[in-house]
């Protein structure tokens, strides 16, 4: 595990919301994180505790109040919105809670969204790549269905095979599993543990339940806005 | 395929996904710009067909612009130093006079870029009988070829033929029933000074102003010159030109360059022309207060799109979308509800034009022009984008961490 590359460093993070008014609230503090390539870690601790604002940050979604986040090397503090939007495009894969579809779209254009994002009409070989993560997902027969067709569990998959499409060395997952029966639940988590082995990307997951936290290698506990030794 | 277009597909697509899953909204918002189209088609061609109407009337018996010799006046002889002048001047009568040089100012003018046609016409009084009964008339002398290039009196024949040699005569319709004349009918021409004309009938005309159909009698230039006393002179050069409404601009100019007498048509039908820049005014108005609401329209509905899709594009913004990818899919949705709802109120206004021409009161022809409807399409187009850009701009301003837990 040594041996693989860094993908994320979080070095003295902190988030603080409305400073210097009387509603100050300081959300995460000294946080110092590092995710290399390949790694599955569990992300817990109970609610407030500041877990989805760190995710928005690891996610390029907001910008931190204090110390810096690397991604795949790159400080990212002093990069535009246009620059943090494409480093997301290309280093990042999310899967939220409440899968987040478009439901105008089919299942298949769903999955290659972050593509036609990146470059426009997709090409044969990645309408391919879409069709093979579906199967991979098990869903490759849904393909031409309406996203929202579908069921919670499937469209979590759906989601999953979208945020693989771009073959990101980082995934984000916001509670995956919060929202999915315990048999879809077991299910897309082994998707997970899958597509770590088999993709080699590192995962953040943050997660409610202890039972799924434990068998990722690695856990990381946030309390108060920090990180518990 | 152009790297444009392969670069701004996924919005396009992004766009009409978004219009297609929403089809009930997408067509009430169409529909409201379809009647606002088809309402500013109608009212535009209705307008310019009226007006057209009314200038063909008011031109179709007058030349754009008279070129006339200058008035005369009294000419003051100097005063010696110190001395007074009192002086109670009566203005000089206008005599019939011809314009001085007049050939070579009518190959000056048929050179002239803006000047389609000229004319040369001598005109003046004289009294016609018939019998015991007796009218004035206005004699005018024209060399025919020319002359139906400025008032097309082909198009106003009632009876005989259109043909003008010496003691020959085309006389407008109230003046035939007034003397009682016919076609072949003699009828005797008096200018004066003992100078008189015994010529034939050989054409009826109906301008369709009263006072021109009861006064004019066309004679072959020559003849006229004689009888006016003018030999050789004519007293007027009628001419048309491409614009009719630059028309007061090229007789400015041609006063300029001549230092004669230059009349538009405009500066002797100034009531007209105040109506009809009145109602053009009024056409503009209409136009751009249902041009407004239409815009306001598609601003609200977008708007209201904006907040169903918030989640979307806070989803979008997560995948890397940028705020120029999701500002340009509204914009498109704009867009292509103004072109959509033009397309289909352009066809609806082109609808009424027919119905008004087939079952109208008939007074005149509105016809379309080609260029109204896809001008239509291409104005609601952009003022789709316009309309659309409030919306898009709040769209791709929205922070995505907080767009994507919108509920």
């Amino acid at each position: 595990m040594s041996e693989s590359r860094e993908i994320l460093r979080l070095q003295g993070l902190g988030k603080v919301y409305n400073p210097g008014t009387p509603q100050e609230s300081r959300v995460l503090q000294d946080i110092e994180l590092t995710l290399r390539g390949g790694e599955l870690c569990a992300l817990i601790g109970p609610s407030g505790s500041g877990k989805s604002t760190l995710l928005n940050q690891i996610g390029l979604l907001d910008q931190p109040s204090s110390g810096e986040l690397y991604l795949l090397g790159q400080a990212t503090s002093r990069l535009d919105d246009a620059q943090r939007t494409r480093l997301r495009n290309q280093a990042l894969g999310f899967v939220f809670q409440f899968h987040h579809l478009i439901s105008a779209f089919s299942v298949l254009d769903n999955v290659l969204m972050p593509l036609m994002i990146r470059s426009g009409r997709p090409s044969a070989e990645q309408r391919q790549l879409a069709h093979e993560l579906l199967g991979e997902v098990g869903l490759g027969a849904f393909a031409d269905k309406p996203a929202g067709q579908l069921s919670g569990g499937q469209q979590q998959r759906v989601a999953i095979a979208r945020a693989l499409v771009t073959r990101p060395p980082l995934l984000l997952a916001d509670e995956p599993t919060g929202n999915l029966d315990s048999r879809s639940a077991e299910g897309v988590f082994s998707l997970f543990e899958r597509i770590n082995q088999q993709f080699d990307c590192a995962i953040l997951l943050v997660t409610h339940d202890p039972r799924l936290a434990a068998r990722c290698a690695r856990q990381v506990i946030l309390v108060d806005g920090r990180i518990q030794p | 395929m152009p790297q444009a277009w392969r670069t701004h597909w996924t919005e396009w697509l992004i766009a009409l996904r978004f219009l297609l899953e929403n089809r009930q909204q997408s067509l009430l918002i169409i529909l409201g710009i379809a009647v606002g189209s088809a309402v500013i088609v109608f009212i535009t061609a209705l307008i310019t067909g009226l007006q057209a109407n009314v200038v063909e009337r008011t031109l179709g018996s007058q030349a754009h612009i008279r070129i006339l010799p200058p008035d005369e006046f009294n000419r003051l002889a100097p005063l010696a130093d110190g001395s007074q002048l009192l002086l109670r001047e009566s203005p000089r009568a206008q005599r019939l006079r011809s314009i001085s040089n007049w050939q070579a100012l009518l190959a000056l003018l048929d050179e002239h870029p803006q000047v389609r046609a000229v004319s040369p016409v001598v005109s003046g009084p004289a009294l016609a009988r018939r019998g015991v009964a007796r009218t004035s008339v206005a004699l005018l002398g024209v060399d025919l070829p020319r002359y139906l290039r400025i008032i097309p009196l082909q198009r106003h024949m009632r009876a005989g033929t259109l043909r003008l040699a010496a003691d020959q005569a085309l006389i407008g319709q109230q003046l035939a029933e007034e003397l009682g004349l016919g076609i072949g009918d003699k009828l005797r021409l008096d200018a004066g000074g003992g100078r008189d004309a015994v010529v034939d009938i050989v054409g009826i005309f109906e301008l369709g102003v009263r006072e021109l159909d009861t006064r004019y009698v066309y004679l072959e230039l020559k003849q006229a010159q004689t009888l006016l006393d003018l030999p050789g002179g004519v007293t007027v050069l009628e001419t048309t030109v491409d614009d009719i409404f630059a028309a007061e601009q090229v007789a400015q100019r041609l006063q300029r360059l001549t230092g004669l007498k230059v009349q538009s048509w405009m500066e002797t039908n100034g009531q007209l022309l105040n109506a009809l820049s009145s109602q053009s005014m009024t056409t503009q108005m209409i136009r751009l207060f249902v041009g407004i609401s239409v815009a306001f329209g598609i601003a609200s509905v977008l708007a209201v799109s904006v907040v169903q899709r918030t989640r979307e594009i806070g989803i979008l913004r997560a995948m890397g979308s940028p705020r120029g990818q999701i500002l340009r899919v509204f914009l498109i949705q704009g867009g292509l509800f103004g072109l959509c709802g033009s397309a289909v109120g352009g066809l609806a206004g082109w609808g009424l034009i027919q119905l008004f021409n087939l079952f109208g009161k008939r007074l005149f022809e509105i016809s379309v022009a080609p260029d109204l409807i896809p001008l239509a399409m291409l104005v609601a187009s952009l003022s789709g984008v316009l309309a659309a850009a409030w919306p898009a701009r709040r769209a791709a301003l929205l922070d995505p961490a907080v767009a994507i837990r919108y509920v």
